[in-house]
């Protein structure tokens, strides 16, 4: 790969699945528990036996709602549900119940921005979000073909929101960007809890290129790209396909619109981190939606949007503006607070308000927290310190009480004893020295150390870190800083 | 109209059914019976009548997502042709 600017556009759209945080699945009161046992969660609606009857479940339209409130879409006062028909083992009813020509939701926006700033915010426009049921899982015989695959329904059901977007996205970073902030918004909102490992989020990419070329513009065919674990893959996926592409059309010449040409679907292989495709026939796929009898349409007044909007309370994007404007944290900085979720930013709150600054609460959360409970697998719910007791520490470290470096010492002691700041210090012996003493001290040092002040007058400054040094023997409780500050005025005022 | 034996034919594909000529050409008669039956329906005038999307003139229901017993695993895997006391057991599914 060469680090010139490709002679071509990547555009591409997104489309994601998302499993809805409900107890229960979409039109059954079987549980959609991830991990059960194979075919324990079942039952005759959800495998599609005669003569029943499917009750849409009203938490997963709830949270269909807020969802798609949140992401800006226009939500339909008049909606419906369809059966899409298909033939596929995993599939019992031979349709998914789905939505064809009146979703729910349409015509809404995310906005992502990066905070390393490789491009600038934008708007991915989001063509529509719509509620269907999940299909089950399918496991085949390594050796296909040998043995029979086996079914498991227990997924089958389960309530699915898709969000489809525009073909928005011009770069791999671009489309990471929209999952990582759709995620972030999803888990905000408590919709989702985004595991793609268990599925919950899903992928499916579509990804052209555009080209200028002597003739004029080029497009070539459309790929989707499915498989993807995540979102690193799809980033990874993306840039191969782009570049897959611009190899294919430099050789065939075959582009969108040729006679012949429709589009292929690719898998992203994350080993051998390569496309390769899967689909290649002309789409024989006709789903012949229509209505579903079993289900009644639903519709939505518009006080009831009204209250949902209300509802949304604050939205991940405007807390990263509120401690933009109101910590003064960098776009990065409240990005790292924003990413960890709710619960983290409250904590960054109160210790920021607690410590009175925002930036020294995002520093020590970031280098100390975030790393403490990366190390020992803890979530900002069960870290010991509660926020409060880590903000009345970073009120001692500002007001010069104890050091950065003690102040770690203090903060280990604390998660580790459950004590206040103030009694950790004491237990620690940590007590602020006197300025009048740290002056007698320094004067002390320098009058004991010719060579030292001699390499400090010749500019060495490393000079300056071998009285700290010496400084903390004497007394620990010296504030390192300090103590450099004044050896370094005491030595200036030398003849 | 009638229903040619080509459109049978694709709807046998897409069910993954396969049938015989003579299958074929009894299911072109009998299916074209049924949606000549149906399309009696196009003679009615329905300029200004507005589409339903549903039969039943109700809206809005729904179910509190409240958990409930699910089906006996060996009860309901004993509907299927092949089951092997976990699984569903189907001929194995090649590609997509």
């Amino acid at each position: 790969m060469t680090e010139s600017t490709p002679p071509y556009t990547i555009v591409i759209g997104l489309e994601t699945h998302v499993q809805l945080q409900t107890e229960t699945k979409l039109f059954c009161g079987c549980s959609t528990k991830f991990g059960a046992p194979p075919n324990t969660q079942t039952c005759p609606v959800c495998t599609g036996h005669p003569g029943t009857l499917p009750v849409m479940n009203r938490r997963a339209f709830e949270l269909s709602l807020r969802t798609a409130t949140a992401l800006n879409c226009n939500i339909a006062t008049f909606t419906k549900w369809d059966r899409k028909q298909y033939y596929y083992p995993d599939l019992p009813k031979g349709y998914q119940i789905s939505q064809y020509d009146l979703p729910f939701s349409y015509e809404g926006w995310l906005e992502i921005s990066d905070p390393k700033d490789r491009f600038p915010p934008k708007k991915v426009r989001i063509i529509r979000a719509h509620l269907e049921e999940d299909a089950g899982k399918s496991m085949h015989d390594e050796h296909a073909g040998k043995a029979d695959s086996k079914i498991d329904l227990n997924r089958t059901g389960t309530p699915l929101l898709e969000i489809v977007t525009h073909p928005d996205m011009r770069s791999p970073a671009e489309a990471k960007a929209y999952l990582t902030e759709l995620k972030l918004l999803l888990t905000h909102l408590g919709v989702s809890d985004c595991n793609m490992q268990e599925g919950s989020l899903r992928v499916d990419a579509n990804v052209n290129l555009h080209l200028d070329t002597p003739a004029g513009k080029v497009a070539t065919p459309i790929v989707e790209i499915k498989n993807m674990n995540s979102f690193r893959a799809v980033e990874k996926a993306v840039a191969y396909e782009a570049e897959r592409q611009y190899a294919e059309w430099q050789e065939t010449g075959r582009k969108l619109g040729d006679p012949g040409v429709f589009k292929r679907t690719f898998g992203w292989d994350d080993v051998k981190n390569r496309t390769h495709v899967q689909r290649e026939k002309e789409e024989s796929a006709d789903y012949r939606y229509f209505p579903d009898p079993d289900l009644v349409p639903v519709t939505v007044t518009e006080e009831r949007i009204a209250a949902v909007r209300a509802g949304l309370g604050e939205l991940p994007a405007q807390v990263r503006t509120r401690l933009e404007g109101s910590y003064g944290l960098t776009a990065y900085d409240s990005d790292v607070i924003v990413n960890q979720g709710r619960a983290f930013i409250e904590y960054f709150t109160t210790a920021a308000d607690t410590g009175g600054d925002g930036k020294t609460a995002s520093n020590w959360l970031q280098q100390d927290v975030l790393r403490v409970m990366g190390e020992q697998n803890l979530t900002i719910e069960n870290y010991p310190v509660p926020a409060a007791a880590l903000g009345d520490l970073l009120k001692l470290v500002r007001g010069g009480e104890v050091d950065t470096s003690r102040g770690r010492q203090v903060l280990q002691r604390m998660f580790d004893t459950g004590e206040s700041a103030e009694a950790a210090m004491r237990s620690l012996g940590i007590e602020k020295v006197d300025e009048s003493a740290l002056v007698a001290l320094c004067e002390e040092l320098v009058a004991a150390n010719p060579k030292l002040v001699a390499d400090v007058k010749a500019g060495k400054m490393q000079a300056a870190g071998s009285f700290v040094g010496q400084a903390k023997k004497k007394n620990p409780n010296a504030n390192p800083g300090r103590v450099k500050d004044l050896c370094l005025e005491i030595i200036a005022r030398l003849p | 109209m009638s229903l040619s034996r080509a459109e049978v034919e694709k709807v046998s594909l897409l069910g993954r059914l396969q049938l015989s000529p003579a299958e074929l050409d009894l299911m072109t008669t009998q299916l074209g019976a049924i949606v000549g039956y149906v399309e009696q329906l196009n003679e009615l005038n329905t300029d200004g009548i507005e589409p339903m999307a549903h039969a039943v003139p109700t809206s809005n229901v729904f179910r509190d997502d409240v958990v409930r017993p699910s089906a006996d695993r060996a009860e309901i895997l004993s509907n299927a042709p092949h089951a092997d006391g976990e699984f569903y057991l189907v001929p194995a599914v090649l590609g997509e």
